[in-house]
């Protein structure tokens, strides 16, 4: 077991896929002869020819459709969206239809597509390319929504994602790429609706997931050194909500800060704020914390963009206000 | 339409068949009609009322391996592609025994083991499913086409246009189908559409097309079965632009004033595929009054029958709420106590 990087993660579990089903195929923008925006597909047009590797045009919704329709024949389509402001054009297919279609038909059949995206802002790249809607799909029935935080998480929820027979949206971080972390070699899955206690702690639970997980285990172990004992809750799954998970750990500490990169108002943090109240309002010392991205078009200047994300230093002054 | 040389027992009886469906789907169609102002079907309800030919014209030239996705106007396809009346019916009185087990209703019916991929009612949604599916055919070295329908106004949305795109592009195996009733909802398509003629639309993506008169079932059903064999064998698929008359308003809800009621009156006297192809059977001898009247007999029964089975089906159960939520069970999907406590 040796470190790889959450690129290599995700790299690797889509060739493993790829080789051991056949009725696996990617789509997306610029992820054969380019190899991926992002790399994410690196090699593998090359590997698995143009029949498994499908480039598409730029039309969210048309390849989208598709590989709904040919995931409802019985193909597992893994269909990579840029970045998930693009999204916002297909909406309606994976709103109006993968996520429907099995319930709505009296399940007579099953939509088994993957679509992966980076959500979420860093570098500069401003209003339109920073933005955080996973919440829009977690919000939605019939979606499962994943957001690993770590190379071992992203290789283990892909696989799961890819086997699972309901639509998953699987989310990225661009910040997290190029992190590393160890994965061991055999065949593992993480499942799909079940949140991990990545640090153990007794003063306050911090929840998050993706890039806020890795940011939370920072300032907890920043903390740790003025004697503040700071659990880090990792949902890992957005939809379903693994809410006992986040409950236990708030009997526990009996204090909560929420963290998120989204905007605030109706946002991730909401839900949590909302679930750990009515499921834990009596082990509560004090009110929950919400941090969460302001609630303006992401600005392209340096120091704007600085604080209209969340960051490490908001967190901590969330856990100080409450300890 | 044609005038048939000396004809086999079979083809006498599959020329009458088309007849029967028709009128099968006419009297669904008044039936529903029927229910929906008794309150026993809710919702959205559009009928396929005067597109009678162009539905049996096409099921009558697809094959048993070919996948059919449409919009929300689709009791009639799914009618004529061979699903029973009663849990048809069912599905639109929102019963369990129903086609969709009642979760669908009248936009969103489905039969898998029919090739019936389901009714859409988000205009042009569809489309690009249908892409897709015929996609999947040919990536499993399947035979097979996939039909798109959909309505005249549909072809003003973006979906239709990346979906001929990717068609052409993929070589997929897809007939687009367009039912073209002239209106969508209340505009015509001269008020919609930049492009009247429909069936040139797919220009710019080197896409074929062609129109058809869509109250002749031998019309539909012969341009469909040259336009099916060339998708299945050369991938190259193709635009039919279908033009029938539509008999009443948008759904059964809209009372149709923006249209001139002459206009309506001589178009479903002058456009009735009943009407055309019953004198047509009768002028070539292949149909009498005593054998029409029977047909109509034989209808009423299997209506009556048809509303007999909707109304004695059971109703879903509450606690079923979440059955068929996710395919693949996961930690943490909500279970009946939840809907329990919500609903208390």
């Amino acid at each position: 077991m040796k470190p790889i990087t959450y690129r290599q993660a995700l790299n690797s579990t889509l060739g493993e896929e790829l080789a051991r089903d056949s009725n696996v195929l990617l789509m997306g923008e610029e992820i054969g002869v380019f190899q991926g925006s992002y790399r994410i597909t690196e090699g593998l047009l090359d590997r698995f020819g143009p029949k498994r590797v499908v480039d598409t045009p730029i039309a969210e919704e048309g390849f989208v459709g598709a590989a709904i329709g040919a995931a409802m024949l019985g193909l597992r389509p893994v269909v990579e969206i840029m970045t998930i402001n693009f999204i916002l054009v297909a909406i309606d297919q994976i709103v109006n239809h993968a996520s429907k279609i099995h319930y709505m038909f009296g399940g007579q059949v099953r939509v088994p597509l993957v679509i992966r995206t980076p959500s979420g802002g860093t570098g500069q790249l401003a209003a339109t390319h920073s933005q955080s809607f996973e919440n829009w799909f977690a919000y939605c029935p019939g979606l499962k929504v994943v957001a690993p935080a770590t190379p071992y998480d992203a290789k283990g929820l892909l696989r799961a994602a890819i086997r699972d027979d309901d639509p998953v949206i699987f989310i990225e971080s661009l910040a997290l790429y190029d992190t590393k972390g160890e994965v061991p070699d055999e065949d593992y899955v993480v499942p799909i609706g079940v949140a991990e206690v990545k640090r153990e702690g007794s003063d306050v639970t911090v929840v998050a997931y993706s890039r806020m997980t890795a940011i939370a285990l920072q300032v907890a172990q920043q903390l740790a050194q003025e004697g503040i004992s700071v659990e880090v809750v990792d949902l890992r799954s957005l939809r379903p909500l693994d809410r006992p998970t986040i409950i236990a750990s708030v009997k526990k500490t009996n204090r909560a800060v929420v963290v998120a990169e989204d905007w605030y108002s109706y946002g991730i943090t909401a839900e949590l704020a909302a679930t750990i109240q009515e499921e834990a309002f009596d082990y509560l010392d004090a009110p929950v914390q919400r941090v969460a991205g302001l609630e303006v078009p992401l600005p392209y200047a340096k120091d704007l963009a600085a604080v209209a994300k969340p960051s490490a230093q908001s967190l901590i002054n969330a856990i100080r206000r409450i300890l | 339409m044609d005038k048939p040389t000396t004809l086999t027992k079979e083809a006498t009886a599959e020329l009458r068949h088309y007849y029967y469906q028709m009128l099968l789907m006419r009297r669904f169609e008044e039936r529903t009609h029927e229910m929906y102002v008794k309150a026993k079907i809710g919702g959205y309800c559009h009928l396929n009322l005067g597109e009678e030919a162009t539905i049996v014209g096409l099921m009558a030239a697809l094959k048993p391996e070919d996948y059919i996705f449409t919009n929300y106007r689709e009791h009639g396809y799914i009618l004529a592609r061979g699903v029973a009346p009663g849990p048809l019916m069912a599905e639109l009185f929102g019963r369990e025994t129903g086609v969709s087990g009642g979760r669908g209703g009248s936009m969103h019916l489905f039969d898998v083991a029919k090739g019936f991929m389901g009714g859409y009612a988000i205009v042009g949604g569809q489309i690009p499913l249908a892409v897709g599916a015929a996609y999947a055919l040919r990536y499993q070295g399947k035979p097979g086409v996939v039909v798109a329908q959909m309505g005249d106004a549909s072809t003003n949305i973006g979906a239709f246009y990346e979906s001929l795109n990717l068609a052409k592009l993929w070589r997929c195996p897809v007939i687009f189908f367009i039912a073209n009733n002239g209106y969508g909802m209340g505009s015509t398509i001269e008020d919609s559409s930049s492009e009247p003629d429909l069936w040139k639309k797919g220009a710019s993506f080197r896409v074929h097309g062609e129109q058809v008169d869509g109250t002749d079932v031998l019309a539909v059903r012969d341009a469909v079965r040259r336009l099916r064999e060339r998708a299945e064998t050369e991938g190259e698929p193709v635009i039919l632009d279908v033009v029938s008359f539509r008999f009443r308003g948008h759904s059964v809800i809209d009372a149709d004033r923006y249209r001139d009621a002459d206009e309506v009156r001589k178009g479903r006297e002058t456009q009735d595929p009943l009407r055309h192809y019953s004198a047509w059977l009768q002028a070539h001898e292949l149909a009498d009054e005593a054998w029409l009247k029977a047909m109509v007999e034989q209808v009423e029964q299997e209506m009556q029958a048809a509303v007999d089975f909707a109304n004695a089906g059971p109703h879903p159960k509450i606690e079923d709420i979440y059955t068929y939520m996710y395919a693949s069970p996961v930690p943490n999907i909500p279970a009946p106590e939840t809907a329990r406590r919500l609903l208390d």
